[in-house]
């Protein structure tokens, strides 16, 4: 008696293989689905800004004169935002992180807590600018300075930092954090010299993922109510000040079709930065990441 | 022991944290807010504290996204003559913007439509007397494709059947005309263009058509639907002119179809043109050199402004009026 029935399984065989090779193709499929739309973005951008991007562009202010529009204001704006936006996030919610994971006693309570960090991740940005409008804008009389924006984008990516912080510190080994006690660190050295080294990477990740999340959201902005036309650029955090996905939003609303093109250049700008940005995030998960 | 030690530790570094936000908050001169700030330009404290000093100023604006193409270019003059006035203008829409004007937060608010009974109430309640001034004229224009070569002029009545929904297809509206399906677009409710042909044309009825917020796509998908009609500012149809058809318009004061351009709009014989506004606050009028300074200018090169940005220019009397009514508060 054989024990494979060859003929049985040549019978099923083909099937199998034709399955397994469409669904091959069929992912397939999915993925470039999701790359040709962007790559037909990205190209289409490319063409239509690519021109756009002189010298001129960088220096000058925005205007209603297509021939003079440029992202100054802008781009100053946005790198101000970012500057205050970064430490107070990652004070926030690095401490944030600290303590839950750390700290807090394992009760309901602290379980609550962690579900509703986890669940203000997914509150749409719009809601976080009406909150910034106002406890920032109004109640704390911020105005529509940088202040009040990065306070307002520093509360809509805390979630984000907080969950990605809370793994990259429950990962560390139990092992190294036993040792470090056994060999008679207090906690506060033990989270120094120990926990916060090794997840340092993981910290890092989420926050420059989430500060490229922040860089391009524009609804919040929008709520609080950046000016777009102004020519002159902050001084300080009390100042008010324009930002790149608001000059984009403004621009393509411009009745002149040579806008479409300064968009196009404007989105490129953009675009390069949040590369820049993911890029350095990359690059510091795949040099750090291999320490245990 | 110890745990709680370092909770204490945590929970000081906080309060370091949260004494730092506050002090930046005390810092501020807006802490006491709304009424005093009203004086104030700006919110931003450093800055117009060394702005002061150097004898020069702020001045804050918002609203209308039909304004703003006016104020940029006024703003951008205003900008090389006078180079310390930091000048801020936000494009929250006419509604949008006047939420800040009521809050207090602007020294002045661009509107596409006059402004409305509850907004002025609200501004008495808060205590902010305002002026109105004319900047521009807008003529709100109706647009079929190129292609269409049977609509040579629309009523009220017309556009009332096309937009409240009725007419399915060109026939509908007129019996001559043929069975073509009807697409209408219309920008949507966060535009003052909306309100504006709503109140004029449908008598307040609710517009039915496919609403874009961005009136680039509106005149885009005019441009490239055979059976289409549309309508927006001047503005757009000056730059889209060799892609559209501008429909003339009969309104109900008119005894024959006015086609809209320039003359037509500045003599208001066209049915459907409007005056774009600068609401000012007389406070900051008043008190703030700064800003009379700008809206002496505002008005000096508003019409040249609206050209440039496509709309039209007042007539030299009506221009004269606000100038005048300017002129009160020196």
């Amino acid at each position: 008696m054989e024990l494979i029935n060859k003929n049985e399984i040549g019978k099923k065989l083909s099937g199998r293989l034709l399955l397994n090779k469409s669904m091959k193709y069929i992912f397939l499929l999915c993925t470039l689905v999701g790359l040709v739309v962007l790559a037909t973005l990205l190209i289409d951008t490319i063409i239509d800004g690519w021109s756009y991007l002189t010298t001129d562009f960088f220096t000058n202010f925005s205007s209603s004169r297509p021939e003079n529009a440029g992202i100054k204001g802008a781009l100053i704006g946005t790198l101000w935002l970012m500057a205050t936006t970064a430490p107070i996030a990652i004070i926030l919610s690095v401490g944030t992180a600290l303590y839950l994971e750390e700290y807090a006693p394992k009760n309901k309570i602290t379980d609550f807590i962690k579900i509703n960090i986890s669940n203000l991740a997914g509150v749409p940005s719009v809601v976080f600018g009406l909150l910034g409008l106002t406890l920032f804008v109004r109640m704390a009389g911020l105005g529509n300075s940088v202040l009040a924006a990065a306070l307002t984008m520093s509360l809509m990516i805390l979630p984000v930092i907080v969950v990605a912080s809370q793994e990259a510190i429950r990962s560390v080994p139990s092992s190294i954090r036993e040792a470090s006690i056994g060999m008679g660190a207090t906690k506060w050295q033990t989270i120094t010299r120990v926990i916060l080294p090794a997840s340092l990477p993981g910290i890092i990740t989420g926050i420059i993922l989430s500060l490229s999340r922040a860089i391009g959201e524009t609804a919040p902005l929008v709520v609080i109510g950046i000016p777009t036309i102004l020519l002159f650029t902050p001084t300080g955090v009390f100042d008010t000040f324009s930002a790149l996905p608001m000059q984009i939003f403004s621009w393509v609303k411009m009745p002149n079709p040579e806008f479409q093109s300064i968009t196009a250049a404007a989105i490129l700008v953009l675009l390069f930065i949040l590369f820049l940005m993911n890029s350095v995030a990359i690059y510091i998960r795949n040099k750090y990441s291999k320490r245990f | 022991m110890k745990k709680s030690i370092f909770m204490a530790a945590l929970l000081m570094s906080l309060v370091f944290i949260l004494a730092a936000c506050g002090g930046g908050n005390a810092s501020d001169p807006s802490e006491e807010s709304t009424e005093d700030s009203n004086g104030e330009a700006t919110e931003g404290s450093e800055a117009s504290a060394d702005a002061e000093g150097s004898a020069s100023g702020s001045v804050t604006g918002d609203g209308s996204s039909t304004v703003a193409p006016i104020l940029e270019l006024i703003n951008e003059d205003f900008n090389a003559e006078y180079p310390d006035v930091q000048v801020s203008i936000g494009v929250s829409g006419t509604g949008g913007g006047f939420e800040k004007f009521v809050a207090g937060e602007t020294d002045f608010q661009n509107a596409s439509r006059e402004i409305k009974e509850e907004e002025i109430s609200a501004l008495e309640e808060a205590g902010i007397d305002f002026t109105e001034f004319k900047v521009a004229n807008d003529g709100l224009t109706v647009a079929v494709n190129t292609e269409n070569d049977f609509v040579d002029y629309l009523t009220f009545e017309e556009l009332q059947t096309i937009y409240s929904g009725e007419a399915e297809t060109w026939n509908d509206v007129r019996d001559e005309f043929p069975e073509e399906e009807i697409t209408a677009y219309a920008p949507d409710q966060s535009h003052g263009t909306h309100d504006f042909f709503k109140e004029a044309v449908m008598e307040d009825g609710d517009i039915t058509a496919e609403l874009n917020q961005d009136t680039n796509v509106i005149s885009q998908s005019v441009t490239s639907d055979a059976n289409s009609i549309g309508f927006f500012g001047y503005n757009f149809y000056m730059v889209n002119q060799d892609n559209l058809k501008g429909v003339p318009v009969q309104g109900p004061d008119n005894e024959e179809p006015v086609e809209v351009k320039e003359e037509t709009v500045m003599s208001y014989d066209y049915p459907l043109a409007r005056p774009l506004f600068v609401y000012a606050k007389n406070e900051s009028v008043e008190n703030n050199e700064s800003f009379m300074q700008f809206m002496e200018f505002t008005l000096n090169n508003a019409s040249s402004a609206a050209e440039e940005a496509g709309y039209v220019a007042l007539t030299e009397e009506e221009m004269q009026e606000q100038k005048d009514k300017l002129e009160d508060f020196k």
